[in-house]
């Protein structure tokens, strides 16, 4: 059997008191990478969140365990400093912190921030401006990318990356992700799957009202929910017999 | 030439009792005003702590690598001389020096600010200590900064000084100003009158950093007069303690397209009392103003940071932004933005915003590997960032080292 890089057992998580995520179970081996579709307001960003230690969200019951470690009580740092690294979907603009702070945290060398900033196409410049304040949609996303590539973690986990990029751009951080994938793992979450289009994932999973409805080869997952949308998740014969085991309890 | 004296009425910045209550409690006798004697001597041969003092506030003891310097210790001129290849191209004496130099000089002298506006200009009328003069003649472009330093070293000191600065028309320059105390004194009080020239088509950059000690009061009285296409930039940084700082200098844009810039970043700890503000007054056509604040209050501090915009022609603009940063429950920051118009063209516009580090920033950060403390230290750092002022490379350093270190011990 594969190692397990990342295993969440039976996580349930409240966010402002509301139940977000119901006994979630996420298994990803060594090399390989998911993907997590589903509806908006899920709880695919919710277990993302979750999985990194935001404190916003709350563990009720489950653990998570990276690299053999339980991390379900560790800071965020300890957590990103064990290996883990992150896309977000909509980070926050900090005023007067330098992008170039950042990266230089992780990456001293001059040039090698160079060769990076080359390969996703970002202007040199932008290590001067604040992160993400006034940054364009394809921008941040870029500085999203460009952060988590210099983050060189061995879990890459990335909050729908392909939303809001035209297709140029989808072109290159496409190319650069499923680059940076290679021998490592990572979770993709995507609403549309357009990234799917640039990166070879292994296993895909559906994630409905909180609960992982279905899991199988992506391709075939997508090209179910694109034909039928998420309503053919919600009539599907497993997600009706996870429902009825909840019910049956 | 002749200035109209400013309607200080009619301009005054809006006020409440608490200035005056931090002014009124300042008993003017209880300064001592026996200086200690410096005798005039090359800025590098002062004695080590003063220079390290002064270094701190952007002042360097390598005089060839500024335009021109003075430099005051308590009441004495210790130095004050222009570079040799700047020679006929400015002009920098004490402001004693000048009154006997030149008959002109009294157009300038007392003409921005009103003697009696306070007690504290009263005093500075009445007991003037120096001060320096700095004149950039017509046409010149000086690509090397000007430094000055207004030093007390004598503890409990009353220092009045009334510097007089002029940039002739189509003249550039950027001017450094440190105002230090010596490590051994604690209380005193630094009253400065500043009254700035900025003539058509001139350009003058003025940065002042403050470090005064914990029961040290502090009252500077500024005043600029912008003429046709001049611009005037002005810098302020206070990062050590003060027992009580009130200023709200004021720039009168005069001339057609004439620009003014205020960047202040106040960073109050320990007990301090700050009230600062500035004042922007649009009066011709095409004039352009711009305040920004960044105030950050911790320990008990207490800053009320204030900006007023008055347009009084129509054509004219000016901006106002103020962040402040509350790092502790026993700080306060009160952000008091005021906006006047006079004129139906007149566009005045501000933005405000006073509060606590984002948690959610803070957890951006440690998602990128930062422990909570380095994450708020960036942040806090981030907040007082320079890079605005567009300083000369090794003083934009320097600051920052400065700046680094008062974010981590702000934590």
């Amino acid at each position: 059997m594969t190692e397990s890089l990342l295993e969440v057992k039976d996580l349930t998580v409240e966010v402002s008191g509301k139940r977000v995520l119901e006994e979630v179970n996420l298994q990803i081996a060594k090399g390989e990478v998911h993907v997590l579709f589903g509806p908006n307001g899920s709880g695919k960003s919710t277990l993302l969140m979750t999985i990194l230690g935001f404190p916003a969200y709350k563990v009720l019951s489950g653990e998570i365990i990276f690299k053999g470690m339980e991390i379900t009580d560790l800071p965020i740092n300890e957590r990103v400093n064990l290996g883990i690294s992150v896309a977000f979907q909509n980070p926050p603009a900090i005023r007067g912190v330098k992008l170039g702070e950042v990266i230089s945290h992780w990456i001293p060398n001059v040039e090698e921030v160079d060769r990076l900033l080359e390969r996703i196409n970002f202007p040199r410049g932008f290590l001067k401006r604040d992160i993400n304040l006034g940054f364009s949609g394809g921008e941040i996303k870029k500085s999203e990318v460009l952060q988590m590539l210099a983050q060189r973690g061995d879990f890459l986990m990335l909050d729908e990356p392909d939303s809001g990029v035209d297709v140029e751009n989808l072109r290159v951080i496409g190319g650069v992700i499923d680059e940076a994938l290679r021998g490592r793992s990572g979770l993709i979450i995507t609403h549309q799957g357009h990234i799917l289009r640039f990166v070879n994932a292994d296993v895909a999973h559906v994630l409905i009202n909180g609960t992982i409805a279905c899991s199988g080869k992506p391709t075939k997952i997508l090209s179910q929910i694109l034909r039928e949308g998420y309503g053919w998740c919600m009539k599907c014969p497993m997600r009706k017999r996870i429902s009825r085991e909840e019910i049956n309890g | 030439m002749v200035h109209e004296m400013p309607d200080e009425k009619k301009n005054k910045p809006g006020r409440d009792k608490r200035i005056d209550d931090l002014s009124a409690d300042l008993e003017l006798s209880r300064y001592s005003r026996k200086p200690k004697e410096w005798q005039a001597c090359p800025i590098s041969s002062l004695p080590r702590d003063v220079l390290q003092r002064a270094l701190e506030v952007g002042v360097v003891p390598d005089e060839d690598s500024r335009a021109a310097t003075y430099f005051q210790i308590d009441h004495s001129v210790v130095s004050r001389a222009v570079q040799e290849i700047f020679r006929d191209k400015i002009e920098i004496m004490s402001t004693k020096e000048a009154i006997r130099k030149y008959d002109w000089f009294k157009n300038y002298w007392w003409k921005l600010i009103r003697r009696d506006a306070d007690k504290f200009t009263l005093l500075a009328d009445s007991m003037w200590d120096q001060g320096y003069f700095i004149r950039i003649l017509e046409d010149q472009k000086i690509t090397v900064p000007l430094q000055s330093c207004l030093f007390v070293s004598t503890n409990n000191l009353n220092q009045n000084v009334h510097n007089i600065i002029i940039a002739e028309p189509g003249s550039e320059a950027q001017i450094i100003t440190g105002c230090a105390v010596h490590p051994n004194v604690h209380s005193g009080l630094h009253v400065g009158v500043s009254e700035f020239y900025i003539k058509e088509d001139a350009k003058l950059t003025f940065t002042m950093i403050h470090s005064w000690a914990q029961d040290f009061d502090s009252r500077p009285r500024s005043a600029a007069e912008i003429g046709d296409n001049g611009v005037f930039v002005s810098n302020y940084m206070i990062f050590k303690p003060v027992k009580s700082l009130q200023m709200y200098p004021v720039a009168y844009c005069r001339g057609v397209n004439s620009k003014v810039s205020f960047n202040n970043i106040i960073y109050g700890s320990k007990d301090s009392h700050i009230d600062a503000g500035s004042k922007v007054v649009l009066q011709n056509e095409g004039a352009r103003g711009e305040i920004i604040t960044r105030a950050i209050a911790t320990d008990n501090a207490k800053i009320y940071a204030r900006g007023f915009l008055h347009g009084e022609h129509e054509e004219s603009r000016a901006h106002l932004e103020c962040r402040g940063l509350l790092l502790s429950d026993n700080a306060m920051i009160y952000a008091v933005p005021e906006l006047l118009a006079e004129s139906q063209g007149a566009e005045l516009s501000h933005e405000a915003a006073v509060g606590k580090i984002a948690e959610e920033q803070i957890q951006y950060l440690m998602a990128r590997g930062f422990s909570e403390k380095e994450a708020a230290s960036l942040i806090v750092r981030g907040f007082m960032d320079i890079s605005i002022f567009g300083l000369p490379g090794e003083l934009e350093e320097s600051i920052e080292k400065i700046v680094k270190a008062t974010a981590e011990r702000a934590l």
